[in-house]
């Protein structure tokens, strides 16, 4: 018993939490940039299930990884542009829009699936392919720290470089400066002739492009087939991921690490007695709370005891917040605060 | 009244029999020619509804004319959307400011025409530029700044800049006075002189006829949706603009018997409002309304009656002080106890909070008593009552209407408020906050609806009419009270012989009465009721 205990906070541990991070930091990250657009992007969820068929499908028929990857990354791609004709030309609810790719993803995969194969449940009889394990050179070689920071899949590394490449792009660059523009007030964007569609719409296509690479991981990395449902909510947990992360690329992977710990944790627990059903809910059990947790310290009287400023309660930032909020409470327990 | 101007000056613009329809009928703009001289400051004048932003969104390509013509620069020109505008160098200072809070200065306004560094913004870069455009006019701004952290003047300032560097020659400005403080005006206006000796010529949207005065070469009128006339600033008296403006000579006025004051209806203790931006907007209003009265109130927009009213009602809680209605300290004050403690609301935006656009007259006028007898009984409804209730009503207040089906956003601006108004003055109530109730509409639905209020006066109801227009102020109310920066600054009993420069300099904050004085009226009423402190 006390040896799976100490299981759950080893090497191996560390290692699962980032496995299980990288799909939820790249999907978050496709909801940071549409979110900033103006655009939400829900259909998130649909969008990985989608990318990750195509990409077994396709190295399976092919044997080509190159292939695959340009495949699947298409399909992310198609799902936001299909998103985008309806939202953002045919001015549907763009949340309507996403939920009926939603509900089409995961439907249409499955049809597919069998089409192809004859089996409704994987693609375990397709000799699919997946993307390698990176040892990173001399870093691999020390000790404690090569065990952690080498050895991961390559869309790993992948996601942990975009984190900084999306962070300059979105507060550094002319399109960051419009997308962000764009989403907080389309009519000062509009007057001075930025097209608000057209930058939704690449903002889209980035979201689609980020979450498509969670998709292809899951099943081209995690593991090395298709399931049916096998995103499992992970595209609406890298809402809620964002949501705390805030409006920042940093924030927003510390967010995704936090519910890929919870996520790791619920593996590891089925080791020990606790429940097969409530390790299930757990990373959904601590969406919720952290998000009612959240709300909460964000109520106006919160907000206004902490006496924060106006700007800075339009947009989360959680650790900040969470770091303010008990530093406050401390304050006053400590009779610091009038 | 309508003078053909003399073609001296070169003209950089001219619109000619311009018409615009919109899609719910109103006609905005009717046969409207105008003529703007390089290098002037030309002031589009005219009443709330007058259509002048609508002429102007019109040459800044947001709306298109119906029909008519726009020569720009001696030359036929088409423009299609503000980008077309921006390219011929129009700029425009809207209204609602076009900015995005979270960006710095700098980054609004080189929004679209970012200098680069590499992949990236350069930000020093821009800075300079910003800094440079604004220091050549007399604008400097904090480049570095948040636009949320800066003061509405500042964001004038930062729009105008924002015209200037994208090449702009003729500026547009949209009631740019109407949210600055005296000192702010001022500053803007060595601006708009800088601005006209460089060549620029700019065209200045108002309806404050000193403004006009101090800094417009020329005028036009626009007077619901026409062109009244032009004329040279200098040949006219305020006086004469304003009969221009107004288009009446002999004033309709309103026959009011002396008010039979009677118990105290609403009594407001000491309110302070603090917004969430730490903005205080009101300190320490106090004042109360007696049944039989009209207690008006004066001030600029943006004095704080806006969060007065919202909190009266009940939409918005105060960071402190009371509200008392009939000698009750109401501790939950909400739409539905206002309500019920028999007070009325009209709205000041009518669109929003006064109807429900979609719904029809019907269920529009009984949207506050659907679920009272003899409209509901047993929880199901009565067509037929409320048809005849309805039609009765589209009678008594005249409201132009071929249906009680019709859906309310197919009426006039002035049929809309006067729904509003129906329904509000049949609620049985004690008490009517009327928040501009005649904004923006027609003189005839103003003229009948400034009557009701009189008429419900005199029926005992406490009227408490909130309004910019200071001649309905000076017509209706029975006693005047000024509020300035979130504060009563005067208060008259008597409004006879009261005149509208009075009022204006203490709305503008060059007079206040002394703490004296106004003891005599509202924190006295306040003490009296001490007593009645929870
Ligand atoms: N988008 C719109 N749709 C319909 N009616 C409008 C619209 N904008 C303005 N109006 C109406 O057109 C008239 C003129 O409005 P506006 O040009 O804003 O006047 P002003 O700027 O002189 O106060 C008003 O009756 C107003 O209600
Ligand atoms: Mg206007």
């Amino acid at each position: 018993m006390s040896d799976t205990l100490l299981g759950i906070f080893s090497w191996d541990f560390i290692g699962s939490v980032i496995r299980v991070t990288t799909p939820i930091l790249l999907a978050a990250m496709g909801a940071l940039v549409a979110n900033l657009a103006g655009s939400p992007n829900i259909a998130l969820e649909g969008t990985m299930l989608m990318s990750a068929f195509i990409g077994v499908i396709v190295s399976g028929f092919t044997q080509n990884l190159w292939l695959a990857l340009f495949a699947g990354v298409l399909s992310g791609i198609t799902m936001s542009l299909v998103l985008a004709f309806f939202a953002l030309k045919m001015k549907t609810d763009i949340i309507l829009a996403a939920i009926a790719l939603n509900i089409f993803s995961t439907g249409g995969t499955i049809f597919f699936l069998s089409t192809l194969t004859g089996d409704k449940g994987s693609s375990a009889s397709v000799n699919s392919l997946v993307f390698p394990n990176i040892d990173l050179p001399l870093i691999k070689d020390i000790p404690v720290l090569g065990e952690i920071l080498s050895g991961h899949h390559i869309i790993t590394y992948v996601a942990i470089v975009l984190i900084f490449v999306m962070q300059y792009v979105l507060y550094h660059t002319p399109l960051g400066l419009r997308i962000r523009a764009v989403g907080e007030n389309p009519d000062a964007a509009e007057s001075v002739g930025i097209s608000v569609n057209k930058t939704r719409l690449i903002a889209l296509i980035i979201s689609g492009t980020l979450t498509s690479l969670g998709g292809l991981f899951l099943s081209m990395g995690y593991v090395s087939w298709f399931a049916r449902d096998m995103t499992a909510g992970r595209g609406f947990i890298a809402l809620a991921a964002q949501a705390l992360g805030g409006v920042s690329a940093f924030g927003v992977a510390l967010g995704a690490l936090l519910f890929g710990f919870a996520e790791a944790l619920s593996y590891s627990l089925q080791f020990l007695k606790v429940p097969y059903e409530f390790t299930q809910s757990l990373p959904f059990i601590i969406t919720i709370a952290v998000l009612a947790f959240y709300a909460y310290i964000r109520l106006p009287q919160n907000v206004k005891r902490r006496g924060a400023q106006s700007g800075e309660t339009r947009n989360g930032r959680l650790f900040q917040r969470v770091w303010e909020y008990f530093s406050r409470r401390a304050g006053i327990r400590k009779g610091v605060d009038s | 009244m309508k003078e053909m101007h003399s073609d001296t000056g070169v003209s950089i613009l001219e619109m000619r029999d311009i018409w615009k329809v919109y899609p719910n009928g109103v006609i905005a703009n009717a046969n409207v020619d105008i003529q703007v001289r390089k290098g002037e400051i030309h002031a589009l004048l005219g009443e709330n509804g007058a259509g002048k932003t609508t002429l102007m969104k019109i040459l800044f390509g947001f709306e298109h004319p119906s029909s008519g013509k726009i020569l720009y620069d001696g030359k036929e020109v088409a423009i299609a959307s503000p980008h077309k505008a921006i390219a011929m160098g129009i700029g425009m200072v809207h209204q609602h400011f076009m900015l995005v809070p979270s960006l710095t200065v700098a980054e609004n306004v080189l929004l679209g025409m970012e200098p680069k560094k590499g992949l990236s913004v350069g930000m020093a870069k821009a800075f300079e530029i910003v800094r440079q455009a604004g220091n050549q006019y007399g604008l400097s701004v904090p480049v570095e700044k948040k636009i949320e952290d800066i003061s509405v003047g500042m964001r004038q300032r930062v729009e105008i800049i924002k015209t200037l560097v994208r090449g702009a020659n003729l500026i547009i400005l949209d009631e740019p006075t109407a949210v600055l403080t005296p000192q702010e005006t001022v500053e803007l206006f060595k601006a708009l002189r800088i601005l006209v000796d460089r060549g620029k010529t700019v065209i200045f949207i108002t309806h404050k006829l000193n403004e006009v005065k101090q800094i417009a070469d020329r005028i036009t009128v626009l007077r619901k949706g026409h062109v009244v006339g032009t004329a040279e600033v200098k040949d006219m008296t305020q006086v004469e603009m304003s009969r221009m403006m107004v288009g009446r000579d002999v004033e309709m006025v309103i026959e009011k018997k002396p008010a039979v004051v009677g118990p105290e209806l609403l009594c407001v203790k000491k309110l302070h409002y603090v917004r969430e931006d730490k903005v205080a907007v009101l300190n320490g209003v106090s004042f109360s309304v007696r049944a039989g009265e009209i207690l008006g109130i004066a001030g600029v927009e943006g004095n704080g009656q806006t969060e007065l009213v919202q909190i009266i009602t009940g939409l918005l809680s105060p960071s402190k002080g009371d509200i008392a209605v009939n000698e009750k300290v109401m501790r939950r004050l909400n739409p539905k106890t206002a309500r019920k403690s028999g007070m009325s609301h009209i709205p000041s935006d009518r669109m929003v909070r006064g109807v429900a656009l979609e719904s029809t007259v019907e269920e529009n006028v009984i949207s506050d008593r659907y679920f009272k007898k003899p409209f509901s009984a047993y929880g199901i409804q009565s067509p037929r009552k409320i048809t005849r209730f309805t039609k009765g009503l589209i009678d008594q207040f005249d409201i132009r209407v071929d249906s009680s089906k019709r859906s309310v956003k197919m009426l006039s601006g002035g049929n809309i408020q006067k729904v509003v108004v129906a329904r509000e003055f049949t609620a049985g109530a004690k008490i009517i906050i009327a928040d501009q109730p005649t904004r923006g509409i027609d003189v005839g639905a103003s003229d009948f609806i400034r009557r009701q209020l009189v008429e419900e006066r005199d029926q005992g109801v406490g009227v408490l009419l909130i309004s910019a227009d200071l001649t309905e102020l000076l017509e209706v109310s029975d006693r005047i009270l000024v509020l300035y920066r979130g504060e009563v600054v005067a208060h008259f009993d008597e409004v006879e012989g009261l005149t509208e420069e009075t009022l204006g300099e203490y709305m503008l904050g060059i007079k206040r009465m002394s703490e004296d004085d106004l003891k005599g009226y509202s924190q006295e009423t306040a003490t009296d009721k001490e007593g009645m402190e929870r």
